[in-house]
């Protein structure tokens, strides 16, 4: 080109995308999955205490929690089953390691198609290197 | 000389802080298909002829395509 600074994003608009970056075109649908996120899901770490974790998740309202670290990394997720009961576990005894998530370009139709099909009531969003971006319910697709 | 490789921070530093020009060098029909918001597009085989026309050489010019590749 001869110019003096070009640069080479070779990640590319996909990489872009999948970060839940802006992009438009044809084929961007008009909703995505970073678009309808709850981002205030709450997160806890496992080293918080379980019982305190589920006093504060339930004075906020929600039935889950989601298990991260330092990086916002997801390493597992609190059901609604382990925030309603009062065992005395900790954190990562109680929790659901490794759960399914999609990225934030995914469009709002194709998620609610997956959730239909596996028959789940909501989806993690995380970006590529498993950040959490927020949680969606299958009811905000409907 | 190939240009330096960059990641996405790097890419967003660039535009807000360097008023950077982001080309997509696809096909025209993908370009239009999906792009990065704000990107133009000048097709990899058209990039040495229309550059010194429709970009602007004192700017930054950030490329990029679909992936790695």
């Amino acid at each position: 080109m001869g110019f003096p600074q070009v640069y080479d994003y070779a990640p590319g608009k996909k990489s872009w995308g999948s970060y839940g970056l802006p992009r438009e075109g044809t084929n961007v649908p008009d909703r995505s999955a970073g678009d309808v996120a709850h981002r205030d899901v709450p997160t806890c770490t496992l080293a918080d205490r379980l019982a305190d974790v589920r006093a504060r998740v339930r004075a906020a309202g929600w039935d889950t929690c989601i298990v991260v670290n330092e990086q916002r990394v997801v390493l597992g997720r609190l059901g609604r089953q382990a925030i309603a009961t009062d065992t005395d576990e900790s954190v990562e005894q109680a929790m659901t390691p490794g759960p399914s998530t999609v990225r934030p370009s995914i469009g709002a139709e194709d998620l609610l198609e997956r959730m239909r099909t596996r028959n789940l009531t909501s989806f993690l969003v995380t970006t590529p290197d498993g950040r959490l971006v927020g949680l969606v319910r299958r009811g905000d697709l409907e | 000389m190939p240009p330096r490789s960059i990641d996405r921070d790097e890419v967003r530093d660039l535009l807000a802080e360097e008023d950077a020009q982001l080309v997509e060098v696809l096909p025209a029909k993908e370009y239009g298909e999906e792009h990065i918001v704000g990107a133009v597009n000048i097709p990899l085989k058209e990039l040495d002829e229309r550059a010194p026309r429709e970009l602007e050489r004192e700017r930054p010019v950030i490329v990029y395509c679909n992936d790695y590749q």
